[in-house]
């Protein structure tokens, strides 16, 4: 045999590389009627990368300090070269991992994709999606604009409404009685090198057990009932290269929205990067007018929608908490004889309808000031996420499902 | 030796070896959290600072620094001192009955000498620092506006007292940090000792501070 044969019997001997390409890639039979939302799961990846790469050439001039942060971002933008594009790739990077994000997870929704058996991996994808609002949140500190500072200023102080132990618990968060440099500096330090190395185990551990359960699909049917003779799904379709060509074309698509952005409209109108944050942090001056990063602000108009009780703002932050963490037992509220809602009723396909509403209307109420009428909008529409889990067990349990195919259907 | 394993003395094996393993993991853990912990210096940025409020005119603000905070010292108007029991029905606590303030200024105006007001400008929702808004009736905030702050992270509101409106986020009325005076015109935030010679030495240049840069963090 030729020598490239030969090497890759050598390192089988001693590695087991064709094994694992053949069980995560070659050999592994997915649905074949993935459609469109299956996109996202691979561009989350490639956005993973994306980061990653950009992100280290940020780290070769970048100065986690008080002092020079913000000067060496500027310096970044004017005079390093092309400076300004990785920047700007990593910034845009940031707000699109969570476009994708988000649209990954709403797919799982959709199609009922955190069901039995893979409840373990929709927890692990949401661990995944909690680490990264944490890697968003401490690289937002990181120019040490007004809104890294007021930003984070404003997050910290969540915790320090805990009882008791709150007060202390942000200052050990802080490691000081305000944010500063010793903040930005531990912020810098987990940003670039803790959660990014938790997140790549997360994300080796989603992939693994998306592997041994088998991908979903948007029949919401289990391929591995009909098998072949050598039991291979008689709907599925190996991964390579039927899918990673699929993905490619996605990626394509996407890298030319993504360079679009960069290049038109990094700022994207002051929604990837806040206007206030091109001024230097000033710990002594509240900007007019503060609101997170676009992917933050559904949770932070829940925050500002709940009332303090009992002399505290806790309730509002455990509002918030609970708002995210409500997607962690979706396997176990959903109740529905189907999983996707191909097949499900009017009445699941009503709450998940005005589920998006919700998030969608809180995201804009959380950009906008405070207003009377726009915080009871809110409460309203707090009171609309929240019933799309509470009532969950019931509504999808009394919803007329049409009958489930045998197999996976195509138009 | 006997051929058989003794299970139960593995398991205590077991048990002691994690249990001493666990201690040792504490304790190795304790020097990487007190780390995180505010360092010396960090704990030594918070001194009093001692201001001379004889420049700040009548219905107008300055804002001075300690422990890296806002502190915002107000000379409030007769008028404005007039206005603040009017509207003791929309307050949370018009009485400053939560320990918010320094017994001293456990009254009406929330002061020491009742027009100047000393208060720490951090919001007591979530830390932002308010903006002074002394203007009666201003378009934005209302016709029942009566001089006070307004937060602009999340829209709590507090009268020229500093006491927080009702249906807002804030909780509680802002925090009066401990002071005194000095002389009639010197005052001496962060120390109300009645020792005269726990004044420090710190210069008001070094924390007067109306449009701070970054540089002048807590941290430097």
């Amino acid at each position: 045999m030729n020598l490239m044969n030969k090497l890759i019997g050598w390192i089988d001997a001693r590695f087991p590389l064709v094994s694992t390409w053949k069980a995560h890639a070659s050999e592994y039979y997915a649905p074949k009627n993935f459609n469109f939302w299956y996109f996202f799961g691979s561009l989350a990846l490639l956005v993973l990368v994306i980061q990653i790469v950009s992100g280290i050439f940020l780290t070769m001039n970048y100065k986690p300090d008080a002092l020079f942060a913000f000067a060496s971002v500027e310096y970044i933008m004017r005079d390093v070269q092309w400076g300004w594009a990785l920047r700007y790739i990593h910034s845009t990077g940031a707000s699109m991992f969570f476009v994708v994000i988000y649209l990954h997870m709403f797919r799982g929704m959709m199609y009922g994709s955190y069901r039995q058996p893979r409840e373990l991996l929709w927890i692990i994808g949401m661990i995944i999606y909690l680490a990264l609002m944490a890697e968003a949140f401490m690289g937002y500190l990181l120019p040490w604009g007004q809104m890294s500072f007021w930003g984070a200023q404003v997050i910290v102080n969540l915790f320090s409404s805990v009882p008791f132990i709150g007060h202390d618990l942000a200052i050990l968060i802080r490691g000081d009685f305000v944010v500063s440099d010793v903040t930005l500096n531990r912020f810098f330090a987990l940003h670039v090198v803790a959660i990014p190395l938790v997140l790549v185990l997360i994300i080796v551990a989603h992939l693994v057990a998306l592997h041994e359960v088998g991908s979903n699909n948007p029949d919401g049917v289990e391929i591995k009932k009909h098998k072949d003779v050598n039991g291979i799904p008689l709907d599925g379709i190996p991964f390579h290269p039927y899918y990673t060509v699929k993905d490619g074309v996605g990626a394509v698509v996407f890298l030319m929205i993504f360079c679009a952005i960069v290049f038109f409209a990094p700022e994207m109108g002051g929604y990837f990067i806040e206007d206030n944050n091109f001024v230097p942090a000033n710990p002594m001056k509240t900007p007019e007018h503060i609101a997170p990063v676009w992917y933050f602000t559904p949770y932070y108009a829940i925050l500002r929608a709940v009332p303090p009780l009992f002399g505290s703002q806790f309730p509002g932050v455990v509002a918030m908490g609970v708002a995210t963490v409500a997607f962690f037992f979706l396997p176990w509220l959903d109740r529905g004889k189907v999983k996707s809602i191909r097949y499900r009723g009017t009445i699941y396909k009503a709450f998940l309808a005005s589920f998006v509403v919700s998030f969608v209307g809180l995201g804009y109420l959380g950009l906008m000031p405070a207003t009377e009428t726009y915080t009871l909008i809110s409460r309203i529409l707090a009171i609309v996420y929240f019933a799309f889990f509470i009532l969950m067990p019931w509504y999808t349990a009394i919803d007329k499902c049409k009958p489930e195919p045998d197999r996976v259907t195509s138009k | 030796m006997t051929e058989g394993v003794d299970h139960s003395k593995r398991r205590m094996l077991i048990a002691a070896t994690t249990a001493a393993g666990g201690v040792a993991a504490a304790g190795a853990a304790v020097p990487f959290v007190l780390s995180l912990m505010p360092s010396e210096r960090a704990k030594a940025a918070g001194a009093p600072v001692e201001v001379d409020i004889s420049a700040i005119q009548p219905g107008s603000m300055i804002s001075i620094e300690w422990q890296g905070k806002p502190v915002w010292i107000v000379r409030r108007t007769p008028e404005m001192l007039e206005m603040l029991g009017k509207h003791n029905d929309a307050l949370v606590d018009p009485g400053s009955t939560m320990p918010q303030q320094p017994e001293y200024c456990n009254n009406a105006t929330r002061s020491i000498k009742p027009e100047v007001l000393v208060v720490l400008g951090v919001c007591t929702h979530l830390g932002c620092s308010p903006t002074f808004r002394p203007e009666v009736s201003p378009v934005d905030l209302g016709a029942n506006w009566a001089g006070g702050w307004f937060c602009p992270c999340h829209g709590s509101r507090f009268d020229l007292a500093a006491r927080v409106f009702k249906g807002v986020p804030a909780p509680t009325n802002l925090i009066i940090p401990p002071h005194k005076y000095l002389s009639e015109t010197r005052l001496l935030v962060g120390d109300d000792s009645q020792n005269p010679s726990s004044v420090p030495d710190r210069k008001l240049s070094e924390n007067y501070q109306l449009n701070g840069d970054a540089s002048k963090g807590a941290a430097v």
